[in-house]
Formats: structure tokens, C-alpha cells, sequence
């Protein structure tokens, strides 16, 4: 099942150049959450900052807290182990290019230690189906390497490999930037299933993705939370001016 | 507008290409044909003339005794064969797990002042003339010892294969786009983990053809050998003795007066290149084979 997310005072940084500033947010647990805005504004780094994927850029640090569940993101706790219960999903497809579809699929349990093969095989199958495309590809799942699938497949064996590690949270970074509008409503499609088990956070560029996936919406800009509220009412009838001039395309 | 009318508007007309520009671009072909052909020629010349000298030597005898006292015809290279296997064996077991791990190093964790520094000592080592490093190993290895070894013999030729495997797996490993790195560690895996079951995996045919790029340069490598390895006229499989070589054995009957001799140096000349061409053949088949397909 999935869990909420509080983040209160976030504070990200690139070395001397502030990226996020004093961002507060509570996202709803098996909700889908929608972040847009324009480019640089900060969403990627946000939501970077919520498995502590931020950290692995040097020179860049968090401040501020962040809890998932009962988990306290900067306190306390490993980055790995936190990962493993937040799950995430690229802009580009970044499947293993020398691993087969299935250990693509099983690589995250297998790394960190799981070698029970019948298990493996049910998880794999299981993740598969739930990404909509163990039927694609199950004549070839150690046959094929998993870069030669197309990108859309790619996009979709990641979404399955991120979730054979059975995470409570899924980020999803411009998930469907680089695919056509068929894949692009495949993963929407997938999206809405998910967010029955799975909390998640999706960053698009798309506003009409925005508002056809997420129940909630942020609108992000120059690194602030300028808004937070039900899509509806981001898309309608907006509290703030700038969101206003952004959802109907004056700027940006 | 019927089809030819589009057509027509809608291709630009080009100037017709000058006979000049035609006549240049011919002859910047056939010059870039003649280096590539200059190039090939010595590494052809050098094959052919091999197979000339050395492949009538060949015999089973050769392949299978030992050094004749001198002044008696016959005999073989079998040990000197043998010795460079065990050398070599030697050399790459200490030497490709330590250039590896520094290429790990440079790429990782090396983007910095101390990276520089490892980079700059292993460039300069690279450049180190190999009787030097010869040299080395004798003050290092066979003083302590007090006799030549195959061990000696050994640590040379590794601290040769070192720089060249640590730059080349260096640049290997840059070459894994961080996509790559990310999506492990999204899931969880630890920094080390991925570096050596992801980084290094993806990387795998540029490390391994660094590895062969070194390991077929010091194969044939003789001055390093020289007071190290040091040659032996009779068998030797103890690391601890004093070893054959087959480019120490081909110096040394290159160099001698005997008709014989020379015939039985070319014949080694052409044993040595065709080993070096089987191993490396073998571990590129090898590795295609582990491969899948699409990648």
C-alpha cells in the first residue's frame, strides 16, 4: 500500500546556486500528485529530493524535512534503505544495457541480495503484468537485451523494474517526455491502475497529462510552491495569478 | 497542380558541382586510401614475412623439446612456450585486478586533485622505457630472493599492463551514461554495488579490450625479462626458478652465430604473434558469446 509524503521547509542547493526554496507540501498516500511548471523551475528537483537522489550530484545538499509513511527521509536513515521504498521512474528510459527484460526487471532485488529463483520468477511476471508488458514480451525475456526494446517498452520494463522492489512510493520524472502519444497513454493508463497500491508523484510538462492522471497538482516557479491544491481547481479556478497565467499559456 | 508541377516547385535547384570540387573530393578520397594502405603495409609485410622464415622451422619437435646443447641440431622452443604462459598468467593475475581497480578509482572517485595525481603517475609510468621497469622488478623481486624468477619476470611485466588497463577502464567506464548509475541507485543499490555489478558490467567489452591491448603488449616484451625471468634451457613450472621466455629465446638465438638457431628465432617470432592473436581472439569470442542479442 502506498503512503503519504510531508515535506516542510524544503531548501535545495547546487552548490551556491539555491534551487528549491522553503517548500511545504503534504501529498496523499495512493493519490496520483501532478507537479508542472516551466523549465528550471525546480519540479525535477524536488522531486529528486524525496528519495535523496539530489545528494548524488556533487556539491548539492538538502535542507529542511521530508517524511515518507513513518519514514524520516533526512534523519537517520540510509539513502539505500530508503530507496528501496521509494520507487523511480526517469524522463529518458535507462534500462540495463547488457542485462536481459527479465534481470532488468530483477536486478533491484538481486543486487541487494535476493537470490531465491522461484520467487524471482513470480516478481518478475508479476511486475511485468503490472506495467502492461509481460504479453510483448514474454516469448523474449531472456533472450532479449532490454535496450532493444522501443522506447516506449523501455519506458515500461523501468516502471516494472521500479516496482519489483515492491515500493510504498513511485516518482515518475516526465515519464512520457521521450515517447509517442499511444505509449504516452499506455503509461497513463498504467499510472491510474497504480495509484491503487502506490503513491505517486508524477513531474510533467504536460498540462493536460497533469489533469488527466493527478487528483492533486503543484505549480512550481523560480524554485517556489506557488500553489497546492485539488487539479480541478489549479486548472479552473486558480488562487494565484501566475498559475492562472500559466495553465492558460500566457507565459512560460 | 498535377504531380509533376509539385515536384517541380518543390525542388531547389543546385548549381551543377564544379569539376574542381569533384576532382578534390577524388583525391582526398585516394589520399585517405593510401595512408590507410601505408598503415596496413608494415603490419602485412611484417605477418608475411614471418610465415615465410618462421612457419618452415615448425615442427613437432619444436613444439614439444626443449633447447639442444649447443652445436647438436634439433630441439625446441616447448619450454620457452610454456614460460610465457606462466609469466604472463602471472603478470595478468596481479596486474588486471589492480589496473582495474585503479581505472574504478579515476572514474568513481577520482574527480579530483588526487585523481589528477593518479592520472599524471600512471600516464608517466606509461612512458617509463621497459628496461627500466626491468630494472625495478630486479631490485625489487630478485634481490630479496637472491635468484631470477618467473615471479620477478612477472611483477615487470604487471606494473607495465597497469597504466595502460587503469586509462583505458577509466575512459570505459565514463563512457556509462549516469542514467545508467541513477536508475540503481533508485533502486536502492549501494554506490559500491552498482560500480561493480552495473558500471562495471556495462562496460565490460571496452575494459576487457584494454586488458588484451596490454596483455598483447607485454607478451612479447623481452627487456623487463631480461634480469627477471632471467631464461632457463630446461623446464621450469616453479614460479620461485629461473624461467624461459619466448621473446627471451628468440633474443638469444637471434643473436647467435648458428644458421639453426636463427631458423628456430623465426619460428618463435611466429609461435609468439600467433599465441598473442589466439588469446586475444579467444577472449573477444569469448565475450561475444556472453553477450545479447540487440546490444
Amino acid at each position: 500500500m502506498g503512503v503519504g509524503i510531508t515535506v516542510e521547509q524544503l531548501n535545495a542547493f547546487y552548490g551556491k546556486t539555491q534551487a528549491l526554496f522553503d517548500v511545504n507540501i503534504t501529498v496523499q498516500a495512493n493519490h496520483a500528485t501532478a507537479l508542472i511548471g516551466p523549465s528550471g523551475c525546480g519540479k525535477s528537483t524536488f522531486i529528486r529530493c524525496l528519495n535523496r537522489m539530489h545528494e548524488t550530484i556533487p556539491e548539492a545538499r538538502v535542507e529542511g524535512a521530508v517524511r515518507i509513511g513513518d519514514f524520516n527521509v533526512y534523519n537517520g536513515t540510509s539513502a539505500t534503505q530508503l530507496r528501496r521504498r521509494v520507487g523511480m521512474v526517469f524522463q529518458k528510459p535507462n534500462p540495463f544495457p547488457t542485462m536481459s527484460i527479465y534481470e532488468n526487471v530483477a536486478a533491484g532485488l538481486k543486487l541487494n541480495g535476493f537470490r531465491n529463483r522461484k520467487k524471482l520468477d513470480e516478481v518478475v511476471e508479476k511486475s511485468l503484468r503490472s506495467s502492461a508488458l509481460f504479453d510483448e514480451v514474454k516469448d523474449s525475456l531472456h533472450k532479449k537485451s532490454g535496450a532493444s526494446l522501443s522506447g516506449g517498452q523501455q519506458q515500461r520494463l523501468c516502471i516494472a523494474r521500479a516496482l519489483a522492489v515492491q515500493p510504498e512510493v513511485l516518482l515518475m520524472d516526465e515519464p512520457c517526455s521521450a515517447l509517442d502519444p499511444i505509449s504516452t497513454g499506455k503509461i497513463e493508463e498504467l499510472i491510474f491502475r497504480l495509484k491503487e497500491q502506490y503513491t505517486i508523484v508524477i513531474v510533467t510538462h504536460n498540462m493536460q497529462q497533469a489533469a488527466r492522471v493527478a487528483e492533486f497538482t503543484g505549480f512550481f516557479l523560480l524554485g517556489k510552491m506557488i500553489e497546492f491544491d485539488k487539479t480541478e481547481k489549479v486548472f479552473t479556478n486558480p488562487s494565484d495569478k501566475r498559475t492562472e497565467d500559466y495553465v492558460t499559456g500566457r507565459f512560460g | 497542380m498535377d504531380e509533376a508541377t509539385v515536384k517541380s516547385t518543390m525542388t531547389v535547384t543546385m548549381p551543377p558541382i564544379s569539376w574542381r570540387r569533384r576532382a578534390l573530393d577524388h583525391a582526398m578520397t585516394g589520399v585517405a586510401m593510401l595512408t590507410v594502405a601505408l598503415v596496413l603495409l608494415p603490419l602485412f609485410a611484417i605477418f608475411a614475412y614471418l610465415v615465410y622464415k618462421g612457419l618452415g622451422s615448425i615442427n613437432w619437435a619444436f613444439l614439444t623439446q626443449t633447447p639442444k646443447p649447443v652445436g647438436e641440431a634439433g630441439g625446441g622452443m616447448a619450454n620457452a612456450i610454456i614460460g610465457s604462459g606462466l609469466i604472463l598468467a602471472i603478470a595478468s593475475l596481479m596486474g588486471v585486478p589492480l589496473g582495474i581497480g585503479a581505472g574504478i578509482f579515476l572514474s568513481e572517485y577520482g574527480r579530483n586533485r588526487y585523481g589528477d595525481a593518479v592520472r599524471f603517475v600512471s600516464d608517466v609510468l606509461n612512458g617509463v622505457p621497459s628496461i627500466v621497469i626491468g630494472i625495478v622488478a630486479y631490485g625489487l623481486v630478485v634481490i630479496r630472493q637472491k635468484h631470477f624468477s618467473a615471479l620477478a619476470g612477472g611483477v615487470a611485466l604487471a606494473i607495465m599492463m597497469v597504466p595502460t588497463i587503469a586509462r583505458t577502464t577509466e575512459q570505459m567506464l565514463l563512457l556509462v551514461p549516469q542514467a545508467i548509475r541513477e536508475a540503481a541507485y533508485g533502486l536502492g543499490v549501494s554506490r559500491w554495488r552498482t560500480t561493480l555489478s552495473i558500471t562495471l558490467r556495462t562496460a565490460t567489452s571496452g575494459v576487457i579490450t584494454g586488458v588484451m591491448l596490454a596483455f598483447a603488449r607485454v607478451a612479447g616484451e623481452t627487456a623487463p625479462l631480461l634480469f627477471t625471468a632471467f631464461g632457463n634451457q630446461f623446464w621450469n613450472l616453479n614460479p620461485n626458478q629461473p624461467t624461459s621466455a619466448l621473446s627471451l629465446q628468440i633474443y638469444t638465438y637471434a643473436l647467435s652465430p648458428f644458421d639453426d638457431w636463427h631458423r628456430q628465432a623465426w619460428a618463435g617470432s611466429f609461435v609468439l604473434i600467433v599465441l598473442i592473436v589466439g588469446a586475444v581472439a579467444a577472449v573477444r569470442f569469448a565475450v561475444r558469446r556472453g553477450t545479447l542479442a540487440g546490444t
